[in-house]
């Protein structure tokens, strides 16, 4: 396997085989393995020592159920910290395929920007990747609907893009990464943390994959692999929650809204809130509905990656029939609805799709208009106002800036003291104060404040591998940190997060995901290894962290959340700090 | 006593013409369970993963009162 390193100090480009040391890493173990070997901890995060490493999994780039995903990681220019984002994407499988562990962006022009693309494919004869340069100075600064078509023009159908909006090339801390999806739009995200703009600040505005006649990825024992995918995929069609017409192949993850809405946890109006009178309005099942009626037929989603069996993506419709936005995720939908007081689909997928266009991560989008709104610089549920704020923040005008560099920025520029914000990171779809596990997670993570990096909300809200209480802080500690450490490895496996649905309630899927790994790489692990996996992965984060300057002050939940009562429960954050510092402490 | 009952998701089309979130309400004798009220809209036990009284999360036997809240899911995951 390679290391493909772009240098853009020079447009040049250098594939090394991957050292005996990094042979078990992926996804997000080698991102956060290579960034805390080679970028130096107190680097500026746009410039020219910080790296942008893009990795696919283990299982990726193979016939296993939803592996198609790649890691994506850097410092941060969000957090300040270590970042990893993935996303689910033709493009994972296609640089896995091509048997590149790791492509690793270094560097940065000396004079003005002008943006490159680079173009990866596979030479049969040297039997090994090739890599193109390509003048992309033409598809700067321009919505990315109309420039994906061209990059397909330009390279063929067979292709897959990654790239950065115009916020990416502005360098604002609310940029992703844009991947293309199955019908070739530019809507799956690497959204978290800033990452388009560490892209954007190395002047590459895409990369440009074309695997065709690339060996695919090496299987050490092809029995085993085979023995454990079969689990895997056996669990994941059980499943009620994973399997087809299951919940999320029919509802998609916005079937979220209503049961967050009914535990009190929803976050409405920067936080205000725990429900939202308009939840059932924005909800998965409004979504189903308003679908079938407008298209006079029951809509299922679909897959957002190839292998994907899962299948939980959606589009919205508008009435006259034609596709609005897709897809209409729980956390953009949350984010743009409940959180800014809109109860409009319309209004949010047009916001949504906006976002898609200027390479702008939902969240922490949807984050800084509800602290803008709590500012009064627009009304909560003024959705033409929020509109005219995303597209301020696509072309760098107006608030855009003030907006654009995530939530904890946004407070600050507006005189804000309800920052609904970790290490500066807006937080997701679920209240800290009502669903007390996943506020721990939020407080501890090495991410800033994220919901996938420990979703305690399997247990706290969903009675997945049993109910807890979200209002009990008891056992907390103890539940977030193993569901980082596990997922950590799940981040690492190439697996799409969603098998957790299935596996932590299916003891045969978990040994299954355990297998193909071991199949692929000739490794003996058991469950004990996968969490000692997951916690090294972790430690490596955490002390690049630390370096930063984030050390456990940074861990702590924004100080209104612990005096401010939450309706419709009346709680706070109420976990000690020698709780919360214990659960790093003693991992 | 009257309860108020909202399903979601799957469970929606046990109660014809409610969408997801309305609330309808439901007659049941004092000292009725969630499991009294789930038979009684003839919804199959197996298909209800949690039941919310008042926002809480409560088991099946749990015994409800007048003017209760309720929200019943089948099993759903997300992100």
């Amino acid at each position: 396997m390679w290391i493909l390193r772009i240098n853009m100090n020079d447009a040049s480009y250098r594939l090394e085989e991957s050292p005996p040391d990094y042979e078990t890493l992926a996804g997000r173990a080698m991102t956060s393995t290579l960034i805390s070997e080679e970028v130096p901890p107190l680097c500026h995060p746009l410039g020219p020592n910080n790296k942008l490493v893009f990795s696919p999994g283990i299982v990726t780039g193979t016939v296993a159920p939803t592996s198609s995903r790649v890691s994506v990681g850097a410092k941060s220019p969000l957090t300040g910290g270590i970042k990893e984002s993935n996303a689910g994407t033709s493009w994972a499988s296609d640089l896995a395929r091509m048997r590149i562990k790791a492509l690793v962006v270094e560097g940065k022009p000396k004079e003005n920007k002008k943006f490159l693309g680079v173009h990866v494919t596979w030479d049969t004869a040297a039997a090994k990747p090739k890599v193109e340069f390509f003048d992309a100075a033409k598809y700067a600064g321009k919505d990315l609907y109309e420039v994906f078509p061209k990059v397909y023009e330009q390279f063929g159908k067979g292709i897959s893009i990654a790239g950065c909006g115009m916020v990416g090339e502005h360098g604002y801390g609310n940029a992703g990464v844009v991947f293309n999806d199955l019908a070739k739009r530019p809507s799956r995200y690497a959204g978290r943390g800033g990452l388009g703009s560490v892209m954007g600040s190395k002047a590459l505005k895409f990369i440009v994959l074309n695997s065709a006649g690339a060996p695919g990825v090496n299987i050490a024992d092809k029995a085993l692999f085979d023995k454990g995918r079969k689990k895997m995929l056996d669990a994941l069609q059980t499943h009620d929650v994973t399997k087809p017409k299951g919940a999320l192949n029919t509802y998609g993850t916005a079937v979220l809204i209503n049961i967050l809405n009914e535990a009190g946890g929803l976050p409405t109006r920067n936080f205000s809130s725990g429900r939202f009178e308009g939840a059932a309005k924005i909800s998965g099942e409004a979504i189903f509905e308003g679908n079938k009626e407008r298209l006079g037929k029951e809509i299922y989603n679909h897959a957002c990656s190839p292998g994907c069996t899962i299948q939980c993506s959606n589009t919205w419709y508008k009435a006259d029939g034609t596709e609005h936005a897709s897809c209409v995720e729980y956390e953009s939908d949350w984010a743009f609805g409940a959180n800014c007081g809109i109860d409009s689909l319309d209004d949010i997928a047009t916001m949504i799709h906006l976002c898609n266009a200027y390479g702008l991560d939902t969240i922490e989008t949807g984050d800084s208009i509800a602290v803008a709104m709590e500012a009064g610089i627009l009304p909560f549920g003024d959705s033409k106002g929020a509109i005219k704020l995303i597209k301020e923040m696509g072309k760098g005008t107006g608030l855009g800036p003030a907006l654009g560099g995530g939530t904890g920025l946004a407070g600050k520029a507006f005189g804000v003291s309800r920052v609904p914000a970790v290490k500066g990171q807006g937080m997701p779809a679920y209240e800290p104060r009502a669903v007390k596990g996943i506020g721990i997670t939020y407080v501890t993570s090495t991410m800033g404040a994220d919901h996938t990096a420990g979703y305690t909300i399997a247990p706290e809200i969903l009675g997945v591998m049993g109910k807890q209480d979200p209002l009990s802080t008891e056992g907390k500690v103890a539940l977030s940190r193993a569901f980082q450490a596990t997922t950590a490895f799940i981040d690492s496996s190439g697996h799409c997060l969603f098998v957790a649905f299935a596996i932590l309630d299916i003891a045969t899927g978990y040994e299954g995901m355990i297998e193909e790994c071991n199949g692929i790489l000739g490794t003996k692990w058991s469950a004990d290894d996968i969490v000692a996996y997951g916690t090294k992965v972790l430690k490596k984060e955490r002390a690049f962290n630390e370096a930063a300057g984030l050390g456990k002050e940074a861990d702590r939940i924004p100080e209104f959340m612990t005096y401010e009562p939450l309706p419709p429960h009346n709680v706070v954050f109420d976990v000690p700090e020698s709780e919360i510092d214990s659960v790093f402490g003693e991992l | 006593m009257r309860v108020n009952v909202r399903t979601y998701a799957t469970l929606c089309r046990y109660i014809p013409g409610f969408s997801a979130g309305t609330p309808v309400e439901i007659e049941l004798p004092d000292g009725a369970s969630l499991s009294d009220l789930i038979e009684k809209l003839k919804i199959p036990e197996r298909e209800v993963k949690i039941a919310f009284v008042n926002g809480r999360t409560r088991p099946l036997d749990w015994l409800l009162e007048s003017g209760d809240e309720i929200g019943i899911f089948p099993p759903i995951g997300g992100g």
